[in-house]
C-alpha cells in the first residue's frame, strides 16, 4: 500500500467518498470549538483590546494561503514527474482556495489595521507580499481558465508554479529590503519568547486546525469535481465521435 | 544561435515595431507623469526614480508577445524546436535579441527622460541598473511569452502571469536608482538586481523551453 | 457568558462577518459547482448506457 496508488482516480474517489464525512464534521467540530472557544472565552489582550480575536481568523487563513502555494508546488513537481492526473487537478483545485484564504487574511487584517495601525492598508513587507501572493493565484487560475488542451494546461501551469514559487521567495526578501515593516512577528513560533501567551494561544490551534481540515475537504471535494469533469468531458467527447 | 540573434534583431528593425516603439512609449510615460501629477519639481524628483523603472518595465511588456508569437503563427517555431540548436539556446538568442532592440536603447536613452523628470543626480546609477536590470525583464517576459504562445489574444494574460514576476526587479532596480539620486551608494542592490538576472538568464531558458515544447506538442 | 467589545465591535464583527461571507461563498461555489458537474455527468453515464 503506497500513496502512489491514490494516483488512480478510481482509487482517489472510492477512498476520498469514505473519508469525506469524517473530514466534514472533524472541520465543523474544530472551527466551532476553536472559534467559539476564541470570540466568548477569551479575555481582551492589554494592548489591543477586542481586536485580539481577529488573530483567530488572520493567522491561520494566512497560514493556509501560504501551504496552498507550497501543497501546489508539490502536487505540481509531482505531476511533472510521475504525470499523475490527479496530482495536477489536485494543484487546480487547491488555487480558488487558496485565493480565497489570501483574500480573507488581507480583509481581516485590514480591518484590525484600521484601529491598531490607524490605517487600513500600509506598504509594510509582510502585507505587500501578500498581496503579491493574491496577484500570483490570479495569474495561475488565469492560465488554467485560457488554455483549453486540459494536459497541456496541466504542463504549463506546472511550470508556472515552479518558477512562480522561486520569484515569491525572491519578492518576500526584495519587499524586506525595501521598506521596514510595521507587522508583528511570528504569533506562533517554537522558541517561546515570541509566542503570544497561553489563553490565546490554544483556541488559536484549534482554529487553525480548523482550517487545516477544512482546506483538506475543499481541495478533496473540488478534485472529485474535476476528476468528474474530466470524465464528462472524454465522454462527451466519444459521443461526438461515435 | 548568433545568425537566430541577428534575424531577430534585424526583423525586429526592418518591421518598424519593437525598436522605436517602446521607447516612445517610454517617452510618453514620461511626459504623462508631469502631465498628472503637475509641474511641481521637488515631487517629481522625488518620485521620478519609481516612474522611470515602472516606465521601462511597461515599454518592455508590451513588445513581449512579439518574441514568440509571429514565428509560432507562421511555423517558424516548429522549425526552429526541430533545427540542431537546442530550444533553450533558441529562447536565449529570441530574448537577446528583445534585449537589444527594447532594453538597450531605453538604458541609453533614460538619462534623457530622467532630465524630463527632474531626477537630481546619479543618472550613472540610473543607466548603470537599467543596463543590469532589463536583460533579466527581456528573458521573464520570453518565458511569460512562452507559456501564453498557443492562447489567442493572450496579451492581457501575459500581463497579469508577468508582472507579478517582476516585482524583485522593479524594486532592486528602483531603489539603485532611488539612493544613487540621493547621493547615496547604491551598490548594493545593483549587485542584487545583478543576481537577479544572473539567476533568470540561467534558468529560466529552460522554464521557456519546456513551455514551448509543450505548447507545440 | 456576554462579551464586551467596546469600541472595536465593528472591526471585530466585521472581520468575522468579511471571513463567513468569503468562505460562505467558496463553500457554496465548490458544493454548487460539484452538484452541477456530478448532474450532468449522471446524464451522460445514463445515455451511454442506453446505447
Amino acid at each position: 500500500m503506497s500513496i502512489w496508488e491514490y494516483a488512480n482516480p478510481k482509487r482517489f474517489m472510492d477512498t476520498s467518498t469514505r473519508v469525506l464525512p469524517v473530514l466534514v464534521l472533524a472541520t465543523f467540530a474544530c472551527l466551532l470549538v476553536g472559534v467559539i472557544w476564541g470570540f466568548f472565552f477569551t479575555p481582551d489582550d492589554y494592548r489591543q483590546g477586542a481586536t485580539v480575536r481577529i488573530i483567530y481568523l488572520h493567522v491561520p487563513a494566512a497560514m493556509m494561503a501560504i501551504n496552498a502555494w507550497v501543497m501546489m508546488l508539490v502536487t505540481s513537481l509531482i505531476w511533472l514527474v510521475r504525470r499523475h492526473h490527479v496530482s495536477a487537478l489536485a494543484a487546480k483545485a487547491a488555487a480558488p482556495v487558496g485565493l480565497t484564504f489570501t483574500l480573507v487574511a488581507l480583509v481581516t487584517g485590514a480591518l484590525w489595521g484600521q484601529p491598531m495601525w490607524g490605517t487600513w492598508w500600509a506598504w509594510d513587507p509582510r502585507l505587500t507580499s501578500f498581496l503579491i501572493l493574491f496577484l500570483f493565484y490570479l495569474g495561475y487560475i488565469a492560465l488554467w481558465a485560457a488554455i483549453e488542451d486540459r494536459d497541456a494546461a496541466a504542463d504549463l501551469t506546472s511550470v508556472l508554479c515552479l518558477v512562480g514559487s522561486v520569484f515569491a521567495v525572491l519578492s518576500r526578501y526584495a519587499v524586506n529590503f525595501w521598506n521596514q515593516g510595521l507587522h508583528q512577528g511570528a504569533s506562533l513560533s517554537l522558541d517561546a519568547e515570541e509566542n503570544v501567551s497561553d489563553v490565546f494561544w490554544q483556541p488559536l490551534v484549534m482554529c487553525i486546525a480548523g482550517f487545516v481540515l477544512l482546506f483538506i475537504t475543499l481541495v478533496l471535494l473540488r478534485t472529485r469535481t474535476e476528476i468528474r469533469a474530466r470524465r464528462l468531458a472524454a465522454l462527451l467527447m466519444r459521443e461526438r465521435m461515435a | 544561435m548568433i545568425a537566430l540573434f541577428l534575424r531577430d534583431v534585424r526583423l525586429a528593425v526592418r518591421a518598424g515595431g519593437g525598436f522605436g516603439l517602446a521607447f516612445a512609449f517610454y517617452l510618453l510615460v514620461a511626459v504623462l507623469v508631469p502631465l498628472g501629477v503637475g509641474a511641481d519639481g521637488a515631487v517629481l524628483a522625488r518620485i521620478a526614480p519609481g516612474i522611470l523603472w515602472v516606465g521601462a518595465l511597461l515599454s518592455c511588456l508590451l513588445t513581449l508577445d512579439r518574441i514568440f508569437a509571429l514565428d509560432f503563427e507562421d511555423g517558424s517555431l516548429d522549425l526552429l524546436a526541430t533545427a540542431p540548436i537546442p530550444l533553450e539556446g533558441v529562447v536565449l538568442a529570441k530574448a537577446a535579441a528583445h534585449w537589444v532592440v527594447t532594453g538597450l536603447p531605453l538604458a541609453v536613452l533614460a538619462p534623457g527622460l530622467g532630465v524630463l523628470m527632474n531626477l537630481d543626480a546619479g543618472y550613472g546609477w540610473l543607466v548603470a541598473s537599467l543596463m543590469i536590470g532589463t536583460p533579466a525583464l527581456s528573458m521573464i517576459g520570453a518565458f511569460g511569452a512562452a507559456l501564453t504562445v498557443g492562447v489567442k489574444r493572450g496579451g492581457l494574460l501575459m500581463s497579469l502571469l508577468v508582472l507579478p514576476l517582476y516585482v524583485p526587479v522593479l524594486i532592486f532596480g528602483a531603489e539603485v536608482v532611488k539612493r544613487g539620486s540621493a547621493g547615496l551608494d547604491g551598490a548594493t542592490p545593483l549587485m542584487l538586481l545583478a543576481g537577479i538576472t544572473a539567476g533568470a538568464v540561467a534558468l529560466l531558458p529552460f522554464a521557456a523551453a519546456a513551455a514551448i515544447r509543450v505548447n507545440l506538442r | 457568558m456576554t462579551v464586551t467589545l467596546g469600541k472595536y465591535a465593528l472591526p471585530v464583527l466585521g472581520s468575522y462577518a468579511a471571513t463567513i461571507v468569503l468562505l460562505g461563498v467558496l463553500v457554496a461555489v465548490t458544493l454548487w459547482r460539484g452538484a452541477q458537474v456530478r448532474r450532468a455527468l449522471a446524464a451522460v453515464e445514463a445515455r451511454a448506457g442506453d446505447e
